[in-house]
């Protein structure tokens, strides 16, 4: 059974008869007459394979042979069984947004501890396919920026802006941008035992860190390049989305 | 083979790259470190105006800024700093660099990205195979060694059992490590060993340890929370199975995440863990007679005080 074909053995897909039934005169009652509703697949996405190839991340997906070796070592997978790159990847390939879109919600956990990467016998970088879908996921408009991503922008703001990275300023604006509040038990417990045993000159030094963020010298026109770079790359990024329609429109115009 | 006395001199003196994390939550990593280049006489020249490698994030946005920031870090070490090595103990800050001089060597839209970048800011482009990148682990193993340790610290960890915990970005992927995975004397992806050699010659009992080159969810330790509690607890859970009292670690990412989720996985799942979490070169400084305090042990979030008393390491 090809491995798409697991969804239709979904309860909704199941009928079984609820009378009773003889056929040849054997009693077929109950789960003996458990049939498998047949369904047409009309809603293939062909671009689909093609959209997330174009983004960063996404480029050896069509390397794939479906070996397994990414879901076997996921990280991942070995927690939340439905977290399932082959799966998806083959999903991806042939087009099954449908089916993609069930799980569009855990894309996004992926680690980054690059066990897939490492053991893909056809280096298509999993890691990155993951990283590519996810980001189409949220640019298709089917689900909102992810937690990571919030983060990641976060981040990337603060090194584009001064070079580097203040640890308690990423965590705060995080916690702020995601509504999160800040006195959480266990981050009340971590503060506590780093004020218990800080000395004083250190307490100083983090809040020094807050008032006078940590910058990188002659920082200003990698700023200015970063910025440039970015709003060039998401331009990129928002036309991978439409590979068919834009080749379709160049076709028609060299038609005209 | 690789040839150990040329490294051992080559190393004596290196670039210095701490990185984000080491000025902040991993400031013990940065003390420790820097105590133990004094303490062996070896040269740590920090690398002038040394901007953020990307971490684990930048990549995600788009990774060819992750690349361009880690080749300015590069560019600086080599044009600024005059050096040909340069040392990085922050495992995101060692791939980082690893990866950017892979993609340099093999990805043409990243030398146009990166040189473009590089001009614009007005500073030198770096060219792959200029310096090269080497972490803490190697810096020691490479210039003091295990024989020196043996010599050094005369077996002064004995008796502690202790879990070497590498992650992730020490090892995956295998192709951007190129001197990894060549035989005796180098080091192994798979099963890595240059900490278990380290802290071995300075005495430490090193349990077998099956979850070296797991992960601690380093990358969602906040975005998803709830996975890197239970990553990190099968880890905490796994060094004590193993016997281990310590657990040593090489990365501030996994070090605080272990920290913090150790806390995390106490508050909310209930389960507590009593395994303490060390940087390497906090236990290696310990066992070469520098003074906690100059190690930054007190700045680690989980006390180990009560433990090495009773291990007469301080």
């Amino acid at each position: 059974m090809p491995i798409h074909e697991k969804s239709l053995i979904r309860p909704e897909n199941i009928r079984t008869t609820p009378d009773k039934t003889v056929i040849e005169g054997v009693d077929v009652s109950g789960h003996w007459s458990t049939f498998i509703e047949s369904r047409v697949i009309t809603d293939y996405n062909e671009a689909m394979e093609e959209e997330i190839a174009a983004l960063p991340g996404g480029e050896n997906i069509h390397r794939c042979w479906q070996c397994g070796s990414c879901t076997n070592s996921c990280t991942v997978h070995a927690i939340e069984p439905r977290f399932n790159p082959r799966y998806w990847i083959y999903l991806i390939r042939t087009g099954m947004e449908q089916e993609l879109l069930r799980d569009k919600d855990i894309i996004w956990q992926c680690v980054s501890c690059n066990k897939c990467t490492y053991v893909c016998p056809r280096d298509v970088a999993p890691e990155g396919v993951m990283k590519a879908t996810s980001h189409w996921l949220q640019l298709k408009g089917f689900t909102p920026a992810s937690p990571s991503h919030i983060f990641d922008e976060e981040f990337t703001r603060q090194i584009v802006q001064r070079g580097k990275i203040e640890d308690t300023e990423v965590l705060h604006n995080f916690l702020k941008k995601t509504k999160q509040p800040l006195m959480q038990d266990w981050l009340v417990q971590i503060a506590r035992n780093i004020a218990m045993r800080l000395p004083v000159k250190w307490g100083l030094k983090m809040a020094w860190a807050q008032v006078f963020k940590p910058k990188t010298r002659g920082w200003a026109m990698s700023q200015k390049a970063l910025e440039d770079y970015i709003i060039e790359v998401e331009a990129e990024h928002k036309q991978a989305l439409s590979p068919h329609k834009a080749r379709l429109d160049k076709h028609l115009q060299a038609a005209e | 083979m690789v040839d150990v006395t040329d490294k051992a001199n080559k190393y004596r003196s290196v670039a210095y790259y701490p990185g984000c994390a080491l000025e902040g939550s991993g400031n013990g990593y940065d003390v420790s470190t820097r105590a133990i280049a004094k303490e062996l006489n070896l040269g740590l020249t920090d690398v002038k105006d040394w901007n953020c490698c990307g971490a684990m994030e930048v990549k995600n946005i788009d990774p060819k800024i992750q690349t361009y920031l880690s080749a300015r870090v590069l560019s600086q070490a080599v044009n600024k700093n005059g050096k040909d090595v340069v040392m990085a103990p922050c495992n995101g800050c060692y791939h980082n660099l690893k990866k950017a001089e892979y993609d340099l060597t093999h990805d043409p839209k990243s030398i146009e990205v990166v040189d473009k970048l590089s001009k614009k800011s007005g500073h030198e482009t770096y060219q792959p195979g200029q310096a090269e990148t080497i972490h803490a682990l190697d810096w020691l193993k490479a210039t003091v060694g295990e024989d020196g340790l043996r010599r050094r610290t005369k077996g002064k960890l004995a008796g502690l059992k202790v879990a070497n915990y590498y992650g992730c970005m020490y090892v995956r992927p295998r192709h951007i490590f190129p001197e990894k995975d060549k035989g005796p004397g180098s080091e192994s992806t798979s099963k890595p060993h240059f900490m278990d050699d380290l802290l071995g010659a300075a005495g430490a009992e090193n349990v077998e340890f099956p979850l070296k080159t797991a992960c601690c969810g380093g990358a969602h330790t906040l975005s998803d929370s709830d996975t890197s509690t239970k990553l990190v607890l099968n880890i905490l859970q796994s060094a004590e199975a193993s016997g281990a009292e310590v657990i040593a670690t090489e990365c501030p990412t996994c070090h605080s995440g272990l920290e913090m989720h150790q806390i995390r996985a106490e508050k909310r799942f209930g389960k507590k863990t009593n395994v303490k979490i060390l940087y390497f070169t906090q236990l290696l400084g310990l066992a070469l007679g520098i003074g906690p305090r100059k190690l930054g042990i007190h700045t680690n979030i989980s006390s180990s005080m009560d433990l090495l008393i009773d291990k007469r390491l301080t």
